[in-house]
């Protein structure tokens, strides 16, 4: 029951521009001519992934946390069969994906970061279709479309062109596309980019719900949220390395002073700022400005009380306090000096 | 090989083909049924041109209709679809080796052009009232259109994966226009004679054979020997195909 993936040392060097990044706005090829002014004329590398090796269990959640351009959809695109290795091997269950690709792409489901849907067909159209890719009978097509378009909440508008659909429904069908023939295993990339919170939440639950049926599910995300309440585990990966795997708590709590208390006074002056640096378990003390310091420590609630005594001690008033728990921005900004935001 | 997802793939086509089968007759017929009405017609009645004129004509409006309908029914489709969106990895993505998907686009290719090809010979033959005199040859006629058929739709798979969307205009000013008006589709090759280099350089453009070898299959007109033709069709197939199938693996893996 359950498929997992085994990702060795996998290096991915372009020598031509990606497919992502000519899927990005306002690429073009002639602008990415002439850019860079140092570079040579035909020479176009670059490296996308850099030696990862990587294993994903059996019916877990895996997330790739990552910025952009940082490896995350080149490692779907290597496991989906598009991409093809540099170095390196990749494979679903025991089948190797470069060698044995119409195997692996069996097994398999994918939802890319933009949707490549089939825009001359209509929504139940797709679904049908990609049933009858995979081989599926007429009836079990049809059954499995409705039963997918009712779960999507699309069945009004089921038999319209899917190119005159919202981004929102664009994302829901081709989720609904990529389990229609059932795969062990689902690719979804960036899955909520651009979702209101509401189809996000949809989204999340229905991904709740195809990993309790022992299904293996792989995500890129760069929002800390779905990481931390989808993830069973996640890998860090930046520059095309990986910077750390595990599960979303150990990751956190891996990291020293993880918690950030964010504390506004009346006034902040210099004695204030040493008696906080006394205090157990704060490993670094900022002033924001004259009212504000914000303090790092390895734990949050218990300085509190600690905190106001300090306070009083130097006739200074607390007006204020954020608790920030350990989070994977935390962490992402301590393994690499930057946020993931930058 | 799996040859449920290969059906299902030209079924998908096919689909689609029918939705748009009106806007596409109308594209692919108009124009040679207008220049059929005007000098199979016009000039014949009026006497600028000789009633033999129809003989070379006819066949020469159906080879440029049968290349222009299978290399448009691969190439637009496919630059579409390599686009930003990508959309070829819907099928990219169907448990086949990629390399069928091409095979898949050139037979879905080949069908529109045959289509296209016997709708022509009827509505040509109205148009210019009647007068074109048949050598027909079925045997022969089959096996050209065939290679016809196949070598505009691998035609349209090599230019489909090497042109940008932006390109279109220039795809059709550049190749297809020079193409036809050298393709002997207008006046046997024979003709040429008078230009000797244009004679031999227009060798290269494979609407010569398809215009020559329905010319010599279908009617009574000066022509090509057909088994040259065929023998010729045969090394443009495998050359396209060739060419095609390489530059869609390159384009469809990154």
């Amino acid at each position: 029951m359950g498929i997992g993936i085994r990702i060795e040392n996998l290096r991915k060097v372009y020598d031509t521009p990606p497919p992502s990044a000519a899927r990005g706005a306002g690429f073009s090829f002639v602008a990415q001519r002439s850019t860079g002014p140092k570079e040579k004329k035909k020479k176009f590398e670059v490296v996308a992934l850099d030696g990862i090796s990587l294993e994903m269990l059996p019916g877990e959640v895996f997330g790739l946390l990552g910025p952009n351009g940082a490896g995350k959809s080149t490692t779907i695109g290597i496991l989906t069969t598009r991409t093809r290795p540099t170095s390196g091997r990749a494979f679903i269950g025991d089948h190797d994906v470069w060698q044995e690709q119409v195997r692996a792409k069996r097994l398999i489901g994918v939802v890319p970061q933009r949707p490549n849907l089939d825009f001359a067909l209509t929504a139940r159209e797709i679904l049908l279709f990609h049933g009858a890719y995979f081989g599926q009978g007429a009836r079990e097509r049809a059954e499995r479309s409705q039963q997918l378009l009712e779960k999507f909440k699309l069945t009004d508008r089921a038999d319209h062109m899917v190119r005159s659909y919202s981004g929102g429904m664009m994302q829901r069908i081709s989720i609904a596309r990529a389990m229609m023939h059932d795969p062990e295993v689902l690719f979804l990339d960036e899955p909520s980019a651009g979702l209101d919170p509401q189809t996000r939440l949809l989204l999340w639950e229905i991904v709740r719900d195809y990993n309790r049926a022992g299904k293996t599910i792989v995500l890129t995300t760069h929002y800390m949220e779905e990481a931390d309440s989808l993830c069973d585990r996640l890998a860090i990966i930046d520059h095309g390395k990986i910077i750390a795997t595990g599960a979303p708590k150990e990751l956190k709590s891996s990291i020293p002073g993880g918690y950030l208390l964010r504390l506004r006074f009346n006034r902040v002056p210099e004695e204030l700022m040493a008696e906080l640096k006394k205090l157990p378990g704060v490993t670094e003390v900022r002033s924001a400005d004259h009212i504000a310091a914000d303090v790092y420590a390895d734990r949050g609630g218990p300085l509190i009380s600690a905190i106001v005594a300090a306070a009083q001690s130097v006739n200074v008033e607390l007006h204020d306090v954020h608790i920030a728990e350990p989070s994977l921005e935390t962490l992402f900004l301590h393994h690499t000096g930057r946020s993931l935001r930058d | 090989m799996n040859w449920k997802t290969f059906y299902a793939l030209l079924s998908r086509d096919g689909h689609v083909a029918r939705r748009n089968l009106l806007p596409m007759l109308l594209q692919n017929l108009l124009q040679p049924l207008l220049l059929t009405f005007v000098f199979g017609r016009i000039l014949t009645a009026g006497g600028m041109m000789q009633g033999a004129y129809k003989n070379v004509l006819l066949p020469g409006v159906m080879a440029i209709s049968m290349v222009l309908s299978g290399v448009q029914a691969v190439a637009m489709p496919l630059i579409t679809e390599f686009q930003f969106t990508r959309e070829i990895e819907d099928r990219l993505l169907a448990p086949m080796d990629i390399g069928w998907l091409a095979v898949e686009k050139i037979v879905a290719g080949m069908i529109q052009a045959l289509v296209a090809g016997l709708v022509v010979i009827p509505a040509a033959w109205l148009t210019m009232g009647s007068g074109a005199q048949l050598n027909f040859k079925p045997l022969q006629f089959a096996i050209v259109c065939l290679l016809v058929a196949m070598f505009s739709s691998a035609g349209g798979l090599a230019l489909g994966c090497s042109v940008g969307q932006t390109q279109i205009g220039l795809m059709f000013s550049l190749v297809l226009a020079p193409m036809m008006m050298f393709g002997c589709a207008y006046y046997p090759w024979s003709f040429l004679s008078h230009f000797p280099v244009l004679q031999y350089a227009v060798l290269i453009n494979p609407l010569v054979y398809a215009s020559e070898g329905l010319r010599g299959t279908l009617t009574k007109a000066d022509h090509i020997d057909t088994m040259i033709v065929i023998a010729a069709m045969v090394v443009i197939n495998v050359i396209l195909l060739i060419v095609g199938l390489r530059k869609f693996h390159s384009k469809a893996v990154s």
